[in-house]
């Protein structure tokens, strides 16, 4: 019992702590919360270097006549659900207007009560799981949903492979990957197919076994939307074990790490995602030119200026935020989050609006392919929903 | 022969993640056999040499990065053993243990600062990187080289315990401390060489396991080292050719039940067995059994 | 001090610390950072005292800690998630099979048996290996433990890998303070007890502890079901304070950290363990949260911060605590009015002389 006398001491400088941090005038405050380490870190990085970017080309926002600089406060969730409520709470705390992310769907599931708690809304930006937004008023996403992106890739499998039988394989634990895996084998099955799950768990790297079992099956696809680590260690198996069929993921593999991963082998790859870079010459240029100038920036893209599809989302997300910052006509969270349903935007993506549960009103994803020898995507089509 | 080509890419595999395990194995064995403790922490310092050949290579030719890699290795296990674990010699097991246990997430988090977070792709070694088709089963050349170059380090390795002055130094001391001690054996020293040993080892290890999973995370060498750990209880902990045996066997048995389907108890199933063993024959396969000393 | 004024101190104390919880949890806003960080070192230090329990009182090394508080925080979860809710928890499971809910202090207190009885069975074979082999031993079954409950098959009751969520969440600090204070409490009286002295003497010295009566397998084994009791309950807080619970949280990686709290506290010590948690948990999810991103003082860039440097500062001082003050902050003293008092004393005392 006397031992609380410290945790008392402790409490009282945390209190003391806090009161020292205040809000600068004429300053609005947008959370990013994503990850910047652990299984998700090299997507959490590309898609925070898109808000950044966005950050860097329209740094104030006009509200209620107003010119206010936009303060980006950004933390790491470590792509841990254990981590994700301080982190959300760091957020809250330092009174952030709106917060955008995270990469990874199950982080963002743990910290949407936090985010409703204090009544900040949160602006998903491709986490695709459906409850990332299910009975959580205050998140919106800009992204499509699993469920239609797991039966884009189910149909284009069954269109221009004609696959009868889909090896499907996701990570234990990871809420994206075994979301996403489900509604592809729900909708592949519905097709008339047939498909074998298989699961990894934590800390794999010898995907080995994984592969050679694709192989033994004869299968007439894979699709895997696991992580973009792992998608690297698959890929280089895959090739070594000089797999034929051809390679389908979702939206995660749409990266340059992956590209240079399938540089150089005879891997069918094949993505469905949210942008085609040429698409918007303005913004592939602009972020390519900052990127070249920031040292930083360019190591946490993987090393090159290749625009992954998530940092077009992130810049994306980042300009949402702004209109509803100036659809609120004020910096108070609860009113940002009275405004987010209201709010469209045209994007770099295509055009963002919130339906009534504030998932985007997204009916197409395109669907990119793998070009080995450059090491480029290269568009194959635009799949709407059937 | 239906049955054999549907099988053998597991078998290869097998062989091959069995042979990475048994290096990474050996120095878990060397250093238990005499310190009586669980070096949580060599399980990094097989990840840290793979971090060191990543960086090596971008800057350094091949030739170079291969020998760095293994003396930066070499050194980080002197030093890890000379300020973490040497101080506390006296202390009781558990503090050591512990200590290991503190190297441990201290090597992850410094790994994790320097690679920011990120995995980093393997460089491709020639020849190793090379792929190769056996009986049906493509896979890569170092699948191939493992297994053999596991066996020949072994056996230069048994050869160096058993016939020269400081292998019969380091049998002397596993023995017997105190007494190697007043026979006049520098305890401290051949401690050391245990470790330089274990981690150059571990080293060559890590060479041929990244190759053959080209990517590294300051997590990667977690895993493996629990795995190679209980191998080496498996064999009998402080015999080299138990640990070696039950390495082989802890990958070939890993695979072959992704094989069947039970991926999610891969892992759990190396744990499964430790605690079998545990229960059955302390000893492993080869031990000596452990007197209490009152 | 006569030991009643140090009673009544003590006294007043704890109910100013309960005063003081009623205070931030009327007075800040329910999710700022200080009563996210108070709530997870109260739940904290429940998982390390009954920690403490096994490996500082009764000298038992385990490694088990993360499944016992996985087995907790799961049979909390599955009992109390409301059943309209279950259709959309278990989406991939049709709800799930269960189709029932307990009130909350019904599951937590399963939750406790639960871990304890599997403690129980697992205490059975593991429980006559030593030392660095029960370790070992201990860290296997909280892995196999990890993958069970990962297990497709087992989707129905756990939701497989997936998350788990809508069960009641922490309702306030005071809970926590309230929740957390109670079994602490219950471990401080066991440890004081008769059976407490059995734990310590098989710690110093299990052959003499035997040659005195003390029937070891029975302690051990006893020692082992209430640290899991206890470690249980405290995952089954910890869930609460999430609001979702995964089985992949659960990793070897979280029992070391909750040793190396353990370490840091003083093995042996309660109140060791209690300030060594919140310390931990501040530090690591608040105080040096700076570290992680750049900062100019005065136009001058301060080398070397950046994402992950945190956590790289953190484990140096994990070290030196580990290597030059092995003994931890309390050592395997309590903490106590009239020690410090002593302890204030004794400095004057010692400035007087100089």
């Amino acid at each position: 019992m006397k031992r609380k006398v410290l945790s008392a001491c402790l409490a009282a400088t945390m209190v003391f702590a806090c009161a020292a941090t205040t809000v600068a005038a004429d300053t609005v405050k947008i959370g990013v919360y994503e990850p910047a380490s652990g299984d998700n870190g090299a997507g959490g990085k590309q898609e925070t270097l898109g808000i950044q970017y966005a950050n860097y080309v329209q740094p104030t926002v006009e509200i209620d006549g107003t010119e206010y600089d936009v303060e980006l406060v950004i933390v790491d969730n470590q792509s841990s659900t254990d981590k994700a409520v301080s982190a959300a709470s760091e957020l809250v705390s330092n009174g952030v207007s709106v917060v955008l992310g995270s990469y990874g769907s199950g982080v963002s599931i743990a910290a949407a009560d936090t985010f409703k708690a204090a009544n900040t809304p949160a602006i998903g930006v491709t986490c695709t799981n459906p409850q990332v937004t299910d009975g959580n008023d205050y998140y919106f996403r800009i992204c499509f949903l699993d469920p239609f992106q797991g039966s884009v890739m189910a149909n284009y499998a069954k269109d221009n492979y004609d696959a009868k039988k889909a090896y499907v394989l996701t990570k234990l634990g990871d809420d994206y990957s075994t979301g996403l895996g489900f509604y592809f084998s729900k909708a592949f099955k519905d097709l008339g197919g047939e498909v074998i799950e298989e699961n990894y768990p934590d800390g794999t790297s010898d995907f080995n076994a994984y592969v050679s079992k694709a192989i033994s099956e004869n299968v007439d696809v894979i699709f895997a939307p696991i992580s973009i680590e792992a998608a690297q260690l698959v890929i280089d198996q895959a090739a070594a074990q000089g797999i034929t069929c051809p390679l389908l993921a979702g939206d995660t593999w749409d990266s340059n790490v992956v590209l240079a991963a399938a540089e150089g082998t005879n891997i069918d790859l094949n993505v469905s995602t949210f942008y085609q870079s040429g698409v918007n010459e303005e913004f592939d240029k602009g972020i390519v030119e900052w990127m070249e100038s920031d040292s930083t920036a360019l190591a946490n893209n993987g090393g090159d200026t290749k625009v992954a599809a998530v940092s077009a989302m992130g810049y994306d997300a980042y300009f949402v935020a702004l209109e509803a910052l100036k659809n609120a006509g004020s910096t108070d969270p609860q009113a940002v989050y009275e405004a987010l349903p209201t709010t469209t935007y045209t994007g770099i993506t295509g055009e963002i609006a919130f339906n009534e549960i504030g998932d985007a009103a997204r009916d197409s994803a395109i669907v990119k392919k793998a070009n080995t020898e450059t090491a480029e995507w290269e568009f194959v089509a635009e799949q709407k929903v059937k | 022969m239906d049955f054999l080509s549907k099988n053998l890419p597991y078998l290869l595999a097998g062989i091959s993640v069995g042979g990475q395990y048994a290096l990474i194995a050996i120095g878990y064995t060397m250093v238990y056999g005499i310190l009586r403790l669980i070096n949580f922490a060599h399980g990094d310092i097989f990840t840290v040499a793979g971090l060191v050949m990543i960086y090596a290579m971008t800057v350094l030719p091949l030739y170079i990065s291969i020998p760095l890699t293994l003396i930066v290795t070499v050194v980080l296990a002197y030093l890890v053993e000379r300020v973490a674990y040497r101080p506390l010699r006296s202390a009781p097991r558990m503090s050591v243990m512990i200590s290991a246990i503190g190297v441990s997430y201290l090597l992850q988090n410094l790994m994790l600062y320097v690679t920011g977070g990120l995995a980093k792709t393997y460089p491709t070694i020639p020849f190793a990187s090379n792929t190769i088709t056996i009986g049906g089963a493509t896979t890569k050349v170092v699948t191939l080289i493992t297994p053999v170059l596991t066996i020949v380090l072994v056996i230069a390795l048994v050869q160096l315990i058993n016939h020269t002055k400081i292998g019969m130094a380091m049998r002397s001391v596993a023995n017997d401390f105190e007494t190697s001690r007043l026979m006049g054996i520098k305890v401290d020293n051949v401690i050391s060489m245990t470790f330089i040993i274990g981690s150059f080892l571990a080293a060559v290890g890590s060479l041929l396991y990244f190759t053959n999973y080209a990517s590294v995370v300051p997590t990667s060498g977690s895993m493996p080292g629990l795995k190679a750990f209980v191998a080496a209880v498996f064999g009998g902990i402080g015999s080299i050719p138990g640990a070696v045996i039950g390495a082989f066997i802890i990958g070939i048995c890993e695979n072959i039940i992704k094989g069947l389907g039970w991926t999610t108890f891969s892992d759990a199933f190396t744990f499964a067995l430790l605690i079998v063993v545990l229960i059955v024959k302390p000893t492993g396969l080869f031990g000596e059994g452990a007197k209490d000393k009152v | 001090m006569s030991k009643k004024t140090d009673r009544i101190i003590s006294a007043l104390l704890l109910v100013a610390l309960l005063v003081l919880a009623v205070v931030l949890d009327k007075t800040l806003p329910t999710t700022h950072i200080a009563l996210t960080v108070l709530k997870k070192g109260c739940i904290w230090s429940l998982i390390v005292v009954s920690m403490n329990l096994l490996n500082g009182f009764t000298g038992l090394f385990s490694l088990g800690h993360a499944g016992f508080m996985l087995i907790g925080g799961y049979t909390f979860a599955v009992l109390t998630i409301p059943v309209a809710d279950r259709a959309s928890v278990y989406q991939y499971y049709d709800g799930g099979i269960i189709q029932f809910c307990v009130p909350m202090i019904v599951g937590l207190l399963a939750a406790g048996v639960v871990a304890a009885i599997m403690a129980w069975l697992i205490g059975l074979p593991v429980l006559r290996l030593k030392s660095d082999y029960l370790a070992i031993a201990t860290l296997g079954f909280s892995e196999i433990v990890r993958a069970f409950f990962q297990w497709d098959t087992m989707g129905p009751i756990t939701n497989g890998s997936n998350m788990l969520r809508k069960f009641p969440s922490l309702p306030s600090l005071l809970f926590a303070v309230v929740a957390s204070g109670i079994c602490i409490a219950v471990i401080v009286m066991i440890i004081n007890s008769s059976y407490g002295r059995a734990f310590k003497a098989i710690r110093d010295d299990e052959i003499a502890a035997e040659a005195m009566g003390i029937n070891l397998a029975k302690h051990k084994r006893m020692a082992f079901c209430i640290s899991s009791f206890f470690a249980g309950i405290g995952g089954a807080l910890f869930a609460m304070y999430q609001g979702t619970l995964q089985a992949m949280t659960f990793k070897t990686a979280l029992t070391y950290e909750l040793l190396l709290i353990v370490v840091i506290g003083g093995l042996g010590s309660v109140t060791g363990s209690i300030l060594a948690s919140f310390l931990y948990i501040a530090c690591s999810e608040w105080w040096l949260r700076f570290l992680d991103s750049e900062m100019t003082i005065g136009g001058f860039k301060v080398p070397l911060l950046r994402s992950g440097f945190r956590m790289v500062v953190f484990s140096i001082i994990i070290m030196v605590i580990v290597l030059f003050a092995r003994k931890g902050i309390m050592g395997d003293k309590e903490f106590s009015v009239s020690g410090l008092v002593n302890f204030f004393k004794n400095r004057g005392k010692k400035k007087e002389v100089k």
